[in-house]
C-alpha cells in the first residue's frame, strides 16, 4: 500500500472545509485516487469523478465515547483517505456513527476529499434532523443527502430538491436496503429527478441487476451499493473456500476484494461502500478498486462461481 | 415500518459485541469500588435472609438496595452508556427508572407468611447467581475481566437478582396482585431482551438472563400449582 506523500498530503490539508465541494477540490481529490491506481466513476448528472470504493458506518462507527475505539475510526479514516477514497456515508440511525466521523474528520484536519454522504431519516422534522447531522459531523453541508429508506420521502425530496437548487446540498438521493421496496423505489426513479440511488447489491442479493441497475444508467443516476458482503455474513460462508484460479488474475487474493470486484466491476454501479473497523480490512477493500478488471465473459463466470458456493 | 417480516434480529443490532462489552469495562472502572460495595451489600442481607428469613430489617433494606442498583444501572449504564450506541435504550432506561421507584416504594409493604422452600431456594440459588457467578462469564468466556458484569452497574444481574427477591419475600397473598405484581414484569422483560440481544451477537451467554427468567416463573408456577393441589386435597374452607 503506497503512502501518501508530503506533497499528496498538502494537496489535501491545504484545501479549506468550505471549498472542498469546490471544482478544484474534487479534482485534487480525483487526482489523489488516480495516483492511487483508484478506479473512478462520473456521477451522471455532474461528471464529477468518485472512487468506485466509498466507506460505509453502520456499527462499525457506532462506537459511544469509547476513546480506543473513536481513536480506531479514526486511523480506519485516515487509511481510507491514504487509499484515495472519498465518499464516507451514515445516517441518523446509525447510534453514535455522526459523532465518530465528526470526531475522526476533526482528527484529520477536515480532509477535502471528503465528499459527505448523508441521510435524512425521519417522519418529522427533517430540517432540524440534517441541521442537527451538519453540527455532529463538523460541516458546513453535505454531498449528497439521501431520503433513508424510502421514509417520507413524498415529504423530505422536494425539501431536499429546493436546498439543492439553492446552493445548500450538491446531490440529491434516496436509499433502500436489504432488497426491500424495489417496485416503489423503481417508481420513485422514474418520476423524481434524482443523483443518486443507494441500494444493496452483493453476489447473494443480485436482483436489481434486472430492473433498477438498467433504470440508473438509463436515467442518469448514480448508484451507491450498500452490504456489498451482506452484512459480513457472505464472506463468513465463503471464507472457508479456496480462491478461484481467476482471482489471481484480477489481483485479488481475498474473498472480500472478489465480492467487491464483482459489485463494482457492474457499469451503473458508481461506488459500494463497505464498512469495517480494522485498518487492515480497509486496505484489502480499497486495493479492490484497482485494476484489472474482468470482461463482460468472466464477470458473469465470477457471478456463477460466487452462487455455486453461497 | 413496511415488510417488517423481512427483517431478522441482526438487522436491528446496531453495535459490535466488542465495543457492547466495553461499556462493562469502562462503567467498572468509572464507578469502581461501587460494585463492589454492592456485591458485597448483596451477599450480606443474602446471608440475613437465610440465616434469619423472618427478620424484617432485611426485607425492608432489601428492596432499598435494589432499587438504588436499578436507579444507578438507568442513569450510569443504559442512559450514559449503551443509550448512544443503541437508540431503544432511552426507553429501557426510563423503564429501569420506573422499576427503581416500584422497589423503593415496595420496602413499605406489609410482610406476610413464610415463603415456600421450593420459591426460597431458587431464589437464593438465583441470587448467588447474580452475585457471584454472573460477573466470571466474562473471563470463562475470554473477555478481559475488567469486563465482569457486577450487580448495580450493569443490568443483567441486577435484573437477574431482583428476579431471586421477589422468589425470596415475604408478601401477603392480597399483595402479589396490582403494582407487586407488576415489580415482576420489568426484570422478566429485560431478561428476554438481552437473551435475545446477546444471542443476536453470536454470545451463547443469551442463555443465562433466559434461564434465570425460566427458573422464576417456573417456581412461582410450582408455588402456585402445589398450592392448589393441596387446596383442593384439604376440601373445601369454610368461612
Amino acid at each position: 500500500m503506497n503512502r501518501l506523500s508530503r506533497r499528496q498530503w498538502l494537496q489535501l490539508g491545504g484545501l479549506t472545509a468550505a471549498t472542498a465541494a469546490s471544482g478544484a477540490a474534487a479534482q485534487a481529490a480525483a487526482a489523489v485516487a488516480a495516483s492511487q491506481g483508484l478506479l473512478t466513476r462520473p456521477v451522471p448528472s455532474s461528471g464529477e469523478a468518485l472512487p468506485v470504493l466509498g466507506l460505509g458506518s453502520w456499527i462499525t462507527f457506532n462506537v459511544g465515547q469509547d476513546k480506543a475505539a473513536l481513536a480506531n475510526c479514526t486511523a480506519v479514516l485516515r487509511a481510507f483517505y491514504q487509499a484515495g477514497g472519498r465518499l464516507v456515508d451514515s445516517s441518523p440511525m446509525y447510534g453514535s456513527s455522526q459523532p465518530a466521523i465528526g470526531h475522526a474528520l476533526s482528527q484529520l484536519g477536515k480532509p477535502a476529499a471528503l465528499f459527505s454522504a448523508e441521510k435524512v431519516w425521519t417522519s418529522g422534522n427533517g430540517m432540524a434532523q440534517m441541521a442537527e447531522s451538519r453540527a455532529l459531523w463538523g460541516v458546513p453541508r453535505f454531498d449528497l443527502m439521501q431520503v433513508h429508506n424510502l421514509l417520507a420521502w413524498q415529504t423530505h425530496l422536494p425539501a431536499l430538491f429546493d436546498m439543492k437548487a439553492a446552493g445548500r446540498l450538491r446531490y440529491v438521493g434516496i436509499t433502500t436496503s436489504h432488497g426491500r421496496r424495489h417496485a416503489e423505489l423503481e417508481e420513485i426513479m422514474r418520476s423524481q429527478p434524482l443523483d443518486f440511488v443507494q441500494l444493496t447489491y452483493n453476489a447473494a442479493d443480485r436482483a436489481v441487476e434486472q430492473r433498477l441497475l438498467p433504470l440508473a444508467q438509463a436515467r442518469g443516476i448514480a448508484v451507491i451499493v450498500n452490504r456489498p458482503f451482506q452484512g459480513g455474513s457472505l464472506l463468513d460462508r465463503l471464507q472457508s473456500a479456496p480462491l478461484p484460479g481467476w482471482a489471481a488474475d484480477l489481483g485479488c487474493q481475498h474473498w472480500a476484494q472478489v465480492a467487491l470486484k464483482l459489485v463494482i466491476s457492474h457499469p451503473a454501479v458508481t461506488c459500494a461502500i463497505p464498512a469495517t473497523s480494522q485498518v487492515a480490512h480497509l486496505q484489502q477493500n480499497m486495493a479492490a478498486g484497482r485494476g484489472p478488471w474482468p470482461d463482460t465473459a468472466l464477470r458473469q463466470r465470477m457471478a456463477q462461481d460466487l452462487q455455486r458456493l453461497l | 415500518m413496511t415488510e417488517w417480516w423481512t427483517y431478522r434480529p441482526s438487522d436491528f443490532l446496531m453495535f459490535s459485541p466488542r465495543i457492547y462489552w466495553r461499556l462493562f469495562e469502562d462503567i467498572n472502572l468509572a464507578a469502581w469500588p461501587l460494585g463492589l460495595a454492592a456485591v458485597v451489600l448483596g451477599l450480606a442481607l443474602l446471608a440475613w435472609c437465610w440465616r434469619q428469613p423472618r427478620s424484617e430489617r432485611p426485607a425492608r433494606l432489601t428492596p432499598v438496595l435494589l432499587a438504588v442498583a436499578w436507579g444507578y444501572v438507568a442513569w450510569a449504564f443504559l442512559w450514559q452508556r449503551f443509550a448512544p450506541i443503541q437508540w431503544a435504550a432511552t426507553a429501557f432506561a426510563l423503564a429501569f427508572a420506573v422499576q427503581a421507584a416500584g422497589l423503593l416504594a415496595s420496602a413499605r409493604a406489609p410482610l406476610g407468611g413464610a415463603t415456600h422452600p421450593l420459591r426460597r431456594c431458587a431464589g437464593l440459588a438465583l441470587a448467588a447467581w447474580a452475585l457471584v457467578l454472573h460477573p466470571l462469564l466474562a473471563w470463562a468466556q475470554g473477555r478481559p475481566w475488567q469486563q465482569a458484569e457486577l450487580f448495580s452497574l450493569a443490568p443483567d444481574p441486577t435484573a437477574l437478582a431482583t428476579l431471586a427477591w421477589l422468589l425470596i419475600r415475604s408478601t401477603r397473598q392480597e399483595d402479589t396482585r396490582g403494582w407487586h405484581g407488576a415489580l415482576w414484569l420489568m426484570p422478566l422483560a429485560w431478561c428476554v431482551v438481552s437473551g435475545a440481544t446477546l444471542f443476536t451477537m453470536g454470545s451463547m451467554q443469551g442463555a443465562v438472563p433466559l434461564t434465570g427468567a425460566g427458573l422464576a416463573v417456573a417456581a412461582v408456577a410450582a408455588d402456585y400449582w402445589g398450592r392448589r393441589m393441596r387446596k383442593r386435597c384439604s376440601g373445601p374452607i369454610s368461612k
